[in-house]
């Protein structure tokens, strides 16, 4: 049994509004400081609340921005966008009523902030150490790289915190995801996480929460961070957890929602209390040698399918298990790839640098950097999709726009888009796409359309090959 | 209370939300009408949909999105149980607010339960969540799951509860003023 000393158990203790021991239905009534909003599991929520006349409790507390459904083509002369249907445009336009009719901040299209909420809310500062942050989204979990306790919720949940700035909790147990050691050149935070979950499985942390420690992360800039969190709900782990140091407290110094002045002071000497890892004690635990890792790429329909970019997909007769057999075999079926063999220069249609883990500044940096000067494949289309509209203008200051567009690369406006093709952005049948995004499930991208998970730098160094490649040969 | 269905068989693991319901059909702002988008892209899974109100899966059913919609597409198609090994949290958490019981048995029970309905589809199966037992031909197990109640909806039972909670709740929050405005920056 974990003592109360670890990061986790200090947020949740500090949010519990009932007192110990008593609890509602056996659950403990958690306090929210944050809540994140989106279109797509939002209208039904707020629906309850006009249901039963109820008022939203906390709009104060509680960020809107539009982002799964949303075009990443620009509007046309007249500043109209151009919706993936009548459903979406809908969608979108009920959002815009709803935040309107309850008094919730709101970045809509063609707002400076708009962006995927997850990239949007942190580079605000609106996401701070020591909060409780949720979102109708499951990769909410990205957070916590600023040693907040977030999570994904359902939209019924949605609709609690809207009426009460709490939710029923039942408290997880905690697991420690210890990853020590220098990367090597082109191997990235992507890669870390990618053999977090090929290690512990897709379904390893299922009622845990993550506190990734250890020299790797401590190393690790924010943006690094919140790839690694972000992909904590694909071990399992509604959340991730990494302790704030002086890189967060860096971070968020001058953001448009952090305390300036002494009030930063003040909050940095509050921040700093939160424990060290190295004092508190685990339910789990797992152990990762950085050191050794290199590219991962995933070669199956499930995040925890994912072998070293120049290792052997595994065949499914080296496997005992019969129902993993079946899993491996549907999954090779599916994904049209052989088993016992390298996927390096495996055949690819399409790249996607994008999305809530990797369309942050840096991650585009990464793809920039094997980009420059280069032309990808002409069998290839390649999509760099930046997180916000902040990331968006950072990039082109700097000419990375310029850089993907001379490559032949598509430059587009911020949001979800190829990571689950709501918004009309997605493979076609068949087709293969390296991407950056979080998930590889069947038909994710688009019906039919086959995902392999990889970071920035391998999408990018793949594009330019037209086969799956491997970074650190382009980085030589 | 009782759920007495026969069942239908999926038996593959980590069938994931987006195999459950698409994306493309998260644009709906109702909460009805999904049953038909069901496993819509995914074959394998809209082959076993029929009458059955239980659905016997492999494990970490319902991994990945924190979509809802996953639930009510289920719910919506008729479905009153899901029996697994393991569910992923989200979707667990999300199935006991929409009356879909979350039913969890051991892998041992859960073998036999596919032999015994692979032998006989027409077997019914008997969820006593008085008891916590399940019943089907020769097999008697114990299961783990939250009993489903009319009462459990989106809007339901746990809302009420946390609406009970409101004087603590403000007395709560009146000791520790929020961290953040959302609707200004830097004060």
């Amino acid at each position: 049994m974990a003592s109360d000393t670890t990061l986790f158990d200090q947020i949740w203790d500090r949010h519990r509004v009932n007192p110990r021991p008593a609890s509602v239905d056996g659950a403990d009534v958690l306090y929210i400081d944050l809540h994140l909003v989106h279109e797509v599991t939002s209208p039904q929520a707020f629906d309850i609340l006009r249901e039963r006349g109820l008022a939203l409790r906390r709009p104060r507390q509680t960020m809107a921005t539009m982002d799964h459904s949303t075009p990443t083509t620009p509007p046309d002369a007249n500043g109209v966008y151009t919706f993936n249907g009548p459903d979406t445009a809908a969608q979108i336009g009920k959002l815009e009523a709803n935040c309107t009719e309850f008094g919730v901040p709101l970045y809509p299209l063609g707002h400076e902030h708009q962006g995927i909420v997850h990239v949007t809310a942190p580079e605000l500062g609106l996401v701070q150490p020591g909060m409780t942050i949720v979102c109708g989204d499951s990769h909410t979990s990205t957070h916590g790289a600023f040693g907040a306790l977030a999570f994904g919720i359902g939209t019924s949940q949605v609709a609690h915190v809207f009426a009460t700035q709490c939710l029923l909790a039942q408290r997880p147990l905690t697991f420690e995801i210890h990853i020590d050691g220098t990367l090597q050149p082109g191997v990235t935070a992507k890669d870390v996480i990618l053999a977090v979950i090929a290690e512990i499985g897709t379904e390893g942390g299922t009622g845990h929460v993550f506190e990734y420690t250890g020299s790797t992360v401590r190393a690790m800039s924010m943006d690094e961070r919140m790839t690694v969190c972000n992909m904590s709900i694909e071990g399992g782990a509604r959340a991730g957890l990494i302790a704030p140091d002086d890189t967060t407290f860096d971070f968020l110094e001058g953001r448009p929602f952090a305390p300036t002045g002494a009030d930063f002071d003040a909050a940095v000497a509050t921040w700093m209390r939160f424990p060290n890892a190295g004092e508190a004690s685990f339910d789990r635990a797992a152990h990762i040698d950085a050191s050794r890792l290199a590219p991962m790429v995933t070669y199956g329909t499930s995040p925890g399918m994912g072998v070293p970019v120049d290792g052997l997909v595994p065949s499914p007769h080296e496997i005992d298990d019969a129902d993993a057999r079946g899993s491996l075999e549907r999954a090779l079926d599916y994904m049209g790839i052989e088993p016992g063999k390298p996927l390096l220069g495996h055949r690819v249609d399409v790249v996607f640098v994008g999305s809530c883990t990797n369309s942050r500044l840096s991650d585009l940096r990464d793809a920039a950097k094997l980009l420059e000067g280069r032309k990808i494949s002409d069998t290839v289309r390649m999509l760099v999709v930046p997180g916000s509209q902040r990331v968006k203008r950072a990039a082109e200051d700097e000419g990375l726009d310029r850089i993907f567009e001379a490559a032949g690369a598509e430059w587009h406006e911020p949001g979800c888009s190829m990571c689950l093709a709501m918004n009309g952005d997605r493979i076609e049948p068949g087709h293969l796409a390296v991407s950056t995004s979080n998930r590889n499930f069947e038909g994710r991208q688009g019906p039919g359309g086959r995902t392999i998970l990889a970071s920035p730098m391998t999408a990018a160094a793949s594009a330019v090959n037209g086969v799956i490649s491997d970074a650190r040969e382009e980085l030589r | 209370m009782k759920i007495v269905s026969r069942a239908t068989l999926l038996p593959i693991d980590n069938i994931d939300t987006d195999r459950i319901i698409p994306a493309r059909f998260l644009t709906t702002t109702e909460r009805t009408g999904m049953g038909e988008h069901l496993f819509e892209d995914w074959p394998e899974g809209a082959a076993v949909l029929d009458d059955a109100r239980i659905l016997v899966a492999g494990h970490n059913f319902g991994c990945g999105s924190s979509r809802e919609h996953a639930v009510w597409s289920l719910v919506d198609r008729g479905f009153e149980a899901v029996i697994a090994t393991g569910f992923a949290d989200i979707f667990h958490a999300n199935a006991v607010r929409n009356g879909l019981a979350p039913v969890i048995v051991n892998a041992d029970d859960h073998v036999r339960l596919f032999t015994e309905i692979e032998a006989d589809p027409t077997r019914p199966v008997i969820l006593d969540f008085s008891v916590d037992r399940l019943t089907c031909g020769s097999i008697n197990a114990s299961f783990s799951a939250k009993a489903p109640s009319a009462h459990d909806t989106p809007g339901g039972t746990e809302l009420d509860a946390l609406l009970h909670q409101l004087d603590r709740i403000t007395t709560w929050e009146a000791d520790r003023p929020p961290r953040i405005d959302t609707r200004e920056g830097n004060r």
